[in-house]
C-alpha cells in the first residue's frame, strides 16, 4: 500500500523546464512514475518530449490540477523563487507538494510553513532540502534512484538523501513498502514522526528504518512517539557523532548548538524508547535482517 | 554567521533599534580621533565573538583620548578564551543605567515558527536565568506570517512583566527588532542588555546577530561582514571552490557525496581509530552528487594540502551519479593533479558501491594507480584508511 505515494498518484513538477527539472523528469518517468504535467507561466501551453512522452506545461499549479486531476507536486524551484512556488502550491490545495529545492533561506521555509497552517494544513509538504520519496515499483516523486532496491515491506524514514540511498541499498533484497528523505534543513514539513504514524498504519510495512543526524531535537520528539504510539519494530542510525559543536555539517540544519542536538542525546532517546540503534549503516542494516529473519 | 558587536550595532542603527554611538578599529592610534569625535570620552570594547569579555578585562572606560589610545593597546591582541582580540569598538559612554532587559528573536526548530523571548532580568548569561529562574523569561511564539507590530510587541512586553513606565520604549524597541530579524535574513538577533537609561531612553547596549547564509543570494552586503582574517586558511580555499569542507582535527582525510553519508563516513573512521592508533577524520568534504573529475581533483588538491592529513577515504554511494563516472573522476583528478605538480604522495581509499559500482571498481583496478587502493564496503574502507593514517603518524 505504501505511504504518501502510489501509483495512482498523478504528480506534476514546477520548475520541469529547468535543467534540472528535466533530468529528473525523465527518470521519474522511467521509473513508472505518472507525470501529467509541468508548471511554468512563461512557458504554457506548450510541451516537452520525454522520449516519446510528452508532457503539457501549464500555467500555474490549479491549472495543472484542474486538468489533469494532480495531486502531487514536486518542486525543483531555485531558492530564490521557490518560497513563491510553494504558496502556490498551498493555495491550490494539492495535497502533496515535495520541496527538493536546497538553500532556501530559513525566513522563507518559515514563512511557507506558517502560511500552510493558516490554510489548514491541506498540503503535506515535504522537504525543504530533501531527495523526495519513492514507493519501488509504484511512483517516484523527486531524485531517488529508482533502480537501488525493489517493493517490500520495510518502510524508511531519513534526513539524509545519500544514507537513505545507502540504506535502501544494504536492504535491497528485503525491499521497501516506502523510502521518505525528510530534508536536512532546520524547518521542514513531514517530520520523522509523520512518516512513523503513517507506516505504522501502513499494513504492508513490517518494520521501520529511521535515520537521523545532529541538530534540533526531532529524534528525541520522534523517539517519544514511538514508545506512546508505535508498534512495529524500528531500526535506528543517527549519523553526526565526531562532529564539532557549532559547525554546520553540510546540511543547514545538521549543527550541535552548546550541548543541543547530539547524536548520542539522540542515540540514547532513541534506546530508551526501544529502538535498535546501529553504530555503522551497515550494522544499522543487520540489526533490521536480525528482526526480520532475513 | 555570527557577527562582532559592532557589525550587529551597525545593523540595529540602520532599522531603528535604539543604540549608541560607535566604531570600530583596529590600530591604537585610531582610539585617540575615535574618542575625541565622541566628545573625549568612550568605552574601549573588544570584539571577539565570545561571552565573558568584560570580566577578561577587555570592556575599559577611557575619560581622555590619550587613555582611550592606552586602553585600546591593552585590548588590541588580548587573548579571551582562545579568541585574540583583532578589533575593538570604541563607543559613547551609556548614560547612567537603572535597569537592564534581555530581548531576542530566534528560530525555534521544534515548533517551526520564530520566537521572541523577553527578560527584565537582563545583563546576564540568558541561559542562566533560563535554567534558574525560567518564570523571569517570557517565550513567546511569533508567527512568520504575521510578524511583529506593535501590538504584538506589547504583548511580549505584558509577558514578561516590563514595569509600566518602559512598557511603550521597550515595545517599539522590539518592533525595530524585528524590522532587523526579518530584513537581515537573521537566525538571532539578541539585545542583551537593553537598558532604561536615567534620564528614561531605551538602549541596545550590546548585541548578538547571526545571519543566515542560504539568503546570500539577496543579501549582498552580508559578504562584507564575514571575517576572513579568522577563517581556516583550508577552509577558506575549499569555500572558493565551492566546496562544503569543515576543517576537523584528525588524521584521516574523507571526501563523500552528499551530507549525512558523510558525516556518517566521520563516524565510521573514528570507530576504526579506536583500534588503530586513535586516529580521527581529519576534515568534512561533501563534494555532492555530480563528482565529476575537477570537483575531485578540487577536492583532493584541499585534502592534500592539509599537513596533518595521513591517509585518505574516498567514500561514494552512486546515486543517480554512475561509479564508472566517479571512478574515470578519480583517475582524471590523479593526472590532472599530477600535471599541475601536486601529484598524490598519501594513501587513498576508495569505496565505491551502489550504481555501476562493479565498473567503476573495474577502472580503478585498470587505472593500477600505486596509492590508490579499493575497500568495496564502508566499514572495511575505513578500517583500512584508519590503519594506513595510524602507521604513517
Amino acid at each position: 500500500m505504501a505511504i504518501f505515494l502510489t501509483k495512482d498518484s498523478k504528480v506534476i513538477v514546477q520548475g520541469m523546464t529547468g535543467a534540472t527539472g528535466m533530468k529528473h523528469t525523465k527518470l521519474m518517468l522511467a521509473d513508472g512514475t505518472n507525470i501529467v504535467g509541468g508548471v511554468n507561466p512563461r512557458k504554457a501551453g506548450t510541451s516537452v518530449d520525454f522520449d516519446g512522452t510528452e508532457v503539457p506545461v501549464f500555467g500555474s499549479v490549479a491549472e495543472a490540477m484542474e486538468k489533469t486531476g494532480a495531486n502531487v507536486s514536486v518542486l525543483f524551484v531555485p531558492p530564490a523563487f521557490a518560497k513563491a512556488a510553494v504558496v502556490e502550491a498551498i493555495d491550490a490545495e494539492i495535497p502533496l507538494a515535495v520541496v527538493i529545492t536546497e538553500g532556501i533561506a530559513v525566513h522563507d521555509s518559515a514563512a511557507f510553513w506558517a502560511y500552510a497552517g493558516s490554510k489548514g494544513n491541506k498540503t503535506r509538504i515535504i522537504g525543504p532540502n530533501c531527495p523526495g520519496l519513492i514507493t519501488p515499483g509504484q511512483s517516484n516523486a523527486g531524485i531517488i534512484p529508482g533502480d537501488i532496491t525493489k517493493p517490500g515491506r520495510i518502510g524508511l524514514v531519513s534526513k539524509s538523501g545519500t544514507l537513505t540511498y545507502q540504506m535502501m541499498y544494504e536492504l535491497r533484497d528485503i525491499g521497501f513498502s516506502s523510502a521518505v528523505g525528510i530534508g536536512g534543513d532546520p524547518v521542514i514539513g513531514t517530520t520523522h514522526i509523520d512518516a512513523l504514524a503513517a507506516f505504522e498504519a501502513d499494513p504492508e510495512t513490517d518494520l521501520i528504518v529511521m535515520i537521523g543526524e545532529i541538530g534540533g531535537d526531532a529524534e528525541e520528539r520522534a523517539a517519544d512517539f514511538i514508545k506512546a504510539n508505535v508498534t512495529k519494530p524500528v531500526v535506528g542510525y543517527v549519523a553526526g557523532f565526531t562532529a564539532p559543536e557549532g559547525k554546520t555539517m553540510g546540511h543547514a540544519g545538521a549543527i550541535v548548538s552548546g550541548s543541543s542536538g547530539t547524536a548520542q542525546a539522540k542515540k540514547e532517546a532513541l534506546e530508551a524508547a526501544g529502538v535498535k540503534v546501529g553504530k555503522t549503516p551497515t550494522e544499522t542494516a543487520k540489526l533490521a535482517r536480525e528482526i526480520l529473519g532475513a | 554567521m555570527d557577527l562582532f558587536e559592532y557589525q550587529a550595532r551597525d545593523l540595529f542603527a540602520k532599522h531603528g533599534v535604539p543604540v549608541l554611538a560607535g566604531e570600530v578599529i583596529d590600530t591604537p592610534e585610531a582610539a585617540r580621533e575615535a574618542t575625541e569625535r565622541l566628545g573625549g570620552k568612550s568605552v574601549v570594547k573588544a570584539q571577539v565573538k565570545v561571552g565573558g569579555r568584560g570580566k577578561a578585562g577587555g570592556v575599559k572606560l577611557a575619560a581622555t583620548p590619550d587613555e582611550a589610545v592606552a586602553r585600546a593597546t591593552d585590548i588590541l591582541g588580548m587573548d579571551i578564551k582562545g579568541h585574540t582580540v583583532h578589533k575593538v569598538m570604541i563607543a559613547e559612554l551609556s548614560p547612567e543605567i537603572e535597569a537592564e532587559y534581555y530581548v531576542s528573536y530566534l528560530l525555534d526548530r521544534t515548533n517551526r515558527t520564530f520566537l521572541a523571548m523577553a527578560s527584565v532580568q537582563g545583563g546576564m548569561d540568558i541561559e542562566e536565568v533560563a535554567e534558574k529562574t525560567p518564570e523571569a523569561l517570557a517565550k513567546v511564539p511569533v508567527n512568520a506570517v504575521d510578524g511583529v507590530d506593535i501590538v504584538k510587541a506589547r504583548e511580549i512586553v505584558a509577558q514578561a512583566k516590563f514595569p509600566a513606565d518602559v512598557a511603550e520604549g521597550v515595545a517599539e524597541a522590539l518592533v525595530t527588532l524585528w524590522d532587523t530579524f526579518v530584513a537581515e535574513d537573521a537566525l538571532l538577533v539578541e539585545v542583551n542588555p537593553l537598558v532604561k537609561t536615567k534620564d528614561g531612553r531605551i538602549l541596545a547596549l550590546d548585541g548578538k546577530v547571526s545571519l543566515d547564509e542560504n539568503a546570500d543570494f539577496r543579501q549582498p552586503e552580508h559578504e562584507a561582514l564575514e571575517d576572513k582574517a579568522a577563517a581556516n586558511p583550508l577552509e577558506a580555499a575549499a569555500k572558493a571552490k565551492n566546496l562544503n569542507y569543515v576543517k576537523l582535527d584528525g588524521e584521516v582525510g574523507i571526501i563523500g557525496n552528499g551530507a549525512g553519508l558523510v558525516m556518517s563516513t566521520l563516524d565510521v573512521v573514528a570507530y576504526a581509530g579506536e583500534n588503530h592508533g586513535n586516529v580521527k577524520p581529519a576534515n568534512f568534504l561533501d563534494i555532492g552528487g555530480g563528482a565529476s573529475a575537477e570537483v575531485m581533483a578540487n577536492g583532493l588538491e584541499i585534502i592534500l594540502g592539509d599537513p596533518d592529513v595521513k591517509s585518505v577515504f574516498v567514500n561514494v554511494f552512486g546515486g543517480i551519479t554512475a561509479c564508472d563516472e566517479v571512478a574515470n573522476g578519480i583517475v582524471q583528478a590523479l593526472a590532472l593533479l599530477k600535471s599541475k605538480g601536486e601529484e598524490v604522495t598519501k594513501p587513498l581509499v576508495v569505496r565505491l558501491d551502489g550504481n555501476n559500482a562493479e565498473l567503476g571498481r573495474k577502472i580503478l583496478s585498470d587505472a593500477n594507480h600505486p596509492l590508490v587502493q579499493r575497500v568495496d564496503t564502508m566499514d572495511g574502507a575505513a578500517d583500512k584508511a584508519a590503519e594506513l593514517a595510524a602507521a604513517a603518524k
